[in-house]
Protein backbone atom coordinates (compact mmCIF):
# COMPACT_ATOMS: atom_id res chain seq x y z
CA UNK A 1 0.00 0.00 0.00
CA UNK A 2 1.33 3.25 -0.68
CA UNK A 3 0.65 6.79 1.20
CA UNK A 4 1.57 10.04 1.35
CA UNK A 5 2.22 10.85 4.95
CA UNK A 6 5.76 11.68 4.21
CA UNK A 7 4.63 14.48 2.14
CA UNK A 8 1.63 15.46 4.14
CA UNK A 9 4.15 15.28 7.10
CA UNK A 10 6.92 17.72 5.26
CA UNK A 11 4.02 19.69 4.04
CA UNK A 12 3.50 20.52 8.01
CA UNK A 13 7.11 20.69 8.58
CA UNK A 14 6.63 18.19 11.42
CA UNK A 15 9.47 15.54 12.21
CA UNK A 16 8.62 11.46 12.25
CA UNK A 17 8.91 12.02 16.24
CA UNK A 18 6.60 14.99 16.02
CA UNK A 19 4.08 12.64 13.84
CA UNK A 20 4.54 9.44 15.96
CA UNK A 21 3.52 11.80 19.33
CA UNK A 22 0.37 12.94 17.82
CA UNK A 23 -0.77 9.43 16.29
CA UNK A 24 0.24 8.23 19.82
CA UNK A 25 2.80 5.28 17.82
CA UNK A 26 6.93 4.69 17.61
CA UNK A 27 8.98 7.25 15.06
CA UNK A 28 9.79 3.34 13.92
CA UNK A 29 6.15 3.08 13.29
CA UNK A 30 5.80 6.09 11.62
CA UNK A 31 9.57 5.18 9.61
CA UNK A 32 8.22 1.80 8.56
CA UNK A 33 4.60 3.06 7.11
CA UNK A 34 6.27 6.09 5.03
CA UNK A 35 8.58 3.45 3.46
CA UNK A 36 5.91 1.16 3.04
CA UNK A 37 7.15 -1.67 4.68
CA UNK A 38 4.11 -1.85 7.24
CA UNK A 39 0.14 -1.25 6.74
CA UNK A 40 -1.58 1.00 9.38
CA UNK A 41 -4.60 -0.52 10.83
CA UNK A 42 -8.41 1.24 10.13
CA UNK A 43 -8.20 2.43 13.07
CA UNK A 44 -4.50 4.22 13.01
CA UNK A 45 -5.20 5.05 9.08
CA UNK A 46 -8.71 7.07 10.39
CA UNK A 47 -6.44 8.63 13.10
CA UNK A 48 -4.09 10.33 10.67
CA UNK A 49 -6.59 10.73 8.58
CA UNK A 50 -8.30 13.02 11.02
CA UNK A 51 -5.20 14.57 12.64
CA UNK A 52 -4.74 16.20 8.19
CA UNK A 53 -8.17 16.52 7.67
CA UNK A 54 -8.67 14.30 4.99
CA UNK A 55 -10.24 11.00 3.94
CA UNK A 56 -8.35 7.51 4.47
CA UNK A 57 -8.22 7.59 0.29
CA UNK A 58 -6.91 10.91 -0.09
CA UNK A 59 -3.33 9.49 2.16
CA UNK A 60 -3.17 5.41 1.81
CA UNK A 61 -3.57 4.15 -1.96
CA UNK A 62 -4.24 0.41 -2.58
CA UNK A 63 -1.19 -0.69 -5.29
CA UNK A 64 -3.28 -2.69 -7.29
CA UNK B 1 2.16 21.42 24.94
CA UNK B 2 -0.58 20.15 22.73
CA UNK B 3 -3.12 17.43 22.82
CA UNK B 4 -1.45 15.18 20.89
CA UNK B 5 1.89 15.65 22.38
CA UNK B 6 0.18 15.41 26.23
CA UNK B 7 -1.72 12.35 24.52
CA UNK B 8 1.97 10.85 23.26
CA UNK B 9 3.86 11.50 26.21
CA UNK B 10 1.36 9.71 27.90
CA UNK B 11 1.61 6.41 25.83
CA UNK B 12 5.29 6.36 25.84
CA UNK B 13 5.69 6.76 29.78
CA UNK B 14 3.24 3.98 29.91
CA UNK B 15 5.20 1.74 27.64
CA UNK B 16 8.34 2.88 29.60
CA UNK B 17 6.45 1.82 33.04
CA UNK B 18 5.50 -1.00 32.00
CA UNK B 19 8.62 -2.70 30.25
CA UNK B 20 10.49 -1.02 33.98
CA UNK B 21 7.69 -3.49 35.26
CA UNK B 22 7.99 -6.58 33.18
CA UNK B 23 12.09 -6.07 33.76
CA UNK B 24 11.21 -6.28 37.64
CA UNK B 25 9.07 -8.61 37.56
CA UNK B 26 10.98 -10.68 35.40
CA UNK B 27 14.25 -9.92 37.44
CA UNK B 28 12.26 -11.29 40.48
CA UNK B 29 11.20 -14.50 39.00
CA UNK B 30 15.11 -15.67 38.04
CA UNK B 31 15.86 -14.81 41.62
CA UNK B 32 13.10 -17.33 42.78
CA UNK B 33 14.37 -19.18 40.55
CA UNK B 34 17.48 -19.33 41.96
CA UNK B 35 16.59 -19.91 45.53
CA UNK B 36 14.17 -22.69 44.64
CA UNK B 37 17.14 -24.40 42.49
CA UNK B 38 20.19 -23.69 44.94
CA UNK B 39 18.36 -23.09 48.15
CA UNK B 40 18.17 -27.54 48.79
CA UNK B 41 21.71 -27.67 48.84
CA UNK B 42 23.42 -24.21 49.82
CA UNK B 43 20.63 -23.07 52.40
CA UNK B 44 18.17 -25.17 53.85
CA UNK B 45 19.61 -28.81 53.34
CA UNK B 46 17.08 -30.55 51.25
CA UNK B 47 14.06 -29.64 53.96
CA UNK B 48 10.95 -30.58 51.59
CA UNK B 49 8.96 -27.60 53.52
CA UNK B 50 10.92 -25.06 52.62
CA UNK B 51 11.92 -26.19 48.98
CA UNK B 52 7.87 -26.49 48.47
CA UNK B 53 7.74 -23.07 50.10
CA UNK B 54 10.42 -21.57 47.59
CA UNK B 55 8.96 -23.66 44.56
CA UNK B 56 5.61 -22.13 45.24
CA UNK B 57 7.19 -18.34 45.50
CA UNK B 58 8.17 -18.90 42.24
CA UNK B 59 5.31 -20.19 40.74
CA UNK B 60 3.49 -17.08 41.82
CA UNK B 61 6.29 -14.70 41.07
CA UNK B 62 5.87 -16.55 37.47
CA UNK B 63 2.17 -15.92 37.07
CA UNK B 64 3.25 -11.71 37.89
CA UNK B 65 5.73 -12.12 35.17
CA UNK B 66 3.31 -13.84 32.98
CA UNK B 67 0.75 -10.86 33.55
CA UNK B 68 3.38 -8.01 33.66
CA UNK B 69 4.55 -9.60 30.08
CA UNK B 70 0.99 -9.62 29.11
CA UNK B 71 0.74 -5.90 29.71
CA UNK B 72 3.67 -4.60 28.37
CA UNK B 73 2.50 -6.69 24.99
CA UNK B 74 -0.39 -4.70 24.97
CA UNK B 75 1.08 -1.43 25.91
CA UNK B 76 3.09 -1.39 22.49
CA UNK B 77 2.10 0.26 19.53
CA UNK B 78 0.20 -2.07 16.72
CA UNK B 79 3.52 -2.61 14.62
CA UNK B 80 5.71 -3.24 17.83
CA UNK B 81 3.12 -5.79 18.49
CA UNK B 82 3.20 -7.61 15.09
CA UNK B 83 7.22 -7.82 15.40
CA UNK B 84 6.61 -9.68 18.93
CA UNK B 85 3.60 -11.45 17.25
CA UNK B 86 5.95 -13.13 14.92
CA UNK B 87 9.08 -13.54 16.92
CA UNK B 88 7.00 -15.46 19.34
CA UNK B 89 5.41 -17.18 16.34
CA UNK B 90 8.91 -18.24 15.18
CA UNK B 91 10.56 -18.99 19.40
CA UNK B 92 7.08 -21.54 19.64
CA UNK B 93 7.97 -22.96 16.03
CA UNK B 94 11.38 -23.57 17.04
CA UNK B 95 10.87 -24.88 20.71
CA UNK B 96 8.46 -27.54 19.76
CA UNK B 97 10.48 -28.89 16.47
CA UNK B 98 13.86 -28.59 18.15
CA UNK B 99 12.81 -29.81 21.29
CA UNK B 100 11.27 -32.69 20.22
CA UNK B 101 14.04 -33.38 18.16
CA UNK B 102 16.16 -32.99 20.72
CA UNK B 103 14.38 -35.20 22.80
CA UNK B 104 14.50 -38.21 20.39
CA UNK B 105 17.76 -38.01 20.60
CA UNK B 106 18.30 -38.40 23.54
CA UNK B 107 15.65 -41.31 23.91
CA UNK B 108 17.70 -43.39 21.08
CA UNK B 109 20.74 -42.64 22.70
CA UNK B 110 22.19 -40.45 20.18
CA UNK B 111 23.98 -38.10 22.33
CA UNK B 112 25.81 -39.26 25.10
CA UNK B 113 24.28 -36.70 28.09
CA UNK B 114 20.76 -36.07 29.06
CA UNK B 115 18.42 -33.78 27.19
CA UNK B 116 18.26 -31.01 29.66
CA UNK B 117 15.35 -28.48 29.92
CA UNK B 118 17.70 -25.63 30.36
CA UNK B 119 18.91 -25.76 26.80
CA UNK B 120 15.47 -25.56 25.53
CA UNK B 121 15.01 -22.37 27.67
CA UNK B 122 18.36 -20.86 26.09
CA UNK B 123 17.60 -22.00 22.45
CA UNK B 124 14.10 -20.22 22.53
CA UNK B 125 15.15 -17.16 24.76
CA UNK B 126 18.20 -17.17 21.78
CA UNK B 127 15.61 -17.72 18.93
CA UNK B 128 13.26 -15.17 20.12
CA UNK B 129 16.03 -12.38 20.95
CA UNK B 130 17.55 -12.87 17.37
CA UNK B 131 14.10 -12.70 15.41
CA UNK B 132 13.59 -9.27 17.27
CA UNK B 133 16.67 -8.10 15.94
CA UNK B 134 16.63 -9.10 12.80
CA UNK B 135 12.44 -8.41 12.34
CA UNK B 136 13.28 -4.24 13.94
CA UNK B 137 16.21 -4.27 11.21
CA UNK B 138 13.62 -5.28 8.58
CA UNK B 139 11.08 -2.74 9.79
CA UNK B 140 14.05 -0.02 9.58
Amino acid sequence: MKNRLKVLRAERDWTQAQLAEKLEVSRQTINAIEKGKFDPSLPLAFKAARLFGLSIEDIFKDQE
Amino acid sequence: MNDGQTQNRGWQAKVRTQTRKLGYWTLAWVLTMALATFGPKFLWESSALISVAAIGLNLLIGIGMIVANKEHLTSLDEMQQKIHLEAMAVTLGVGLVAGLAYSNLDISNVISFDAEIGHLVILMSLTYLATLVMLNRKMR
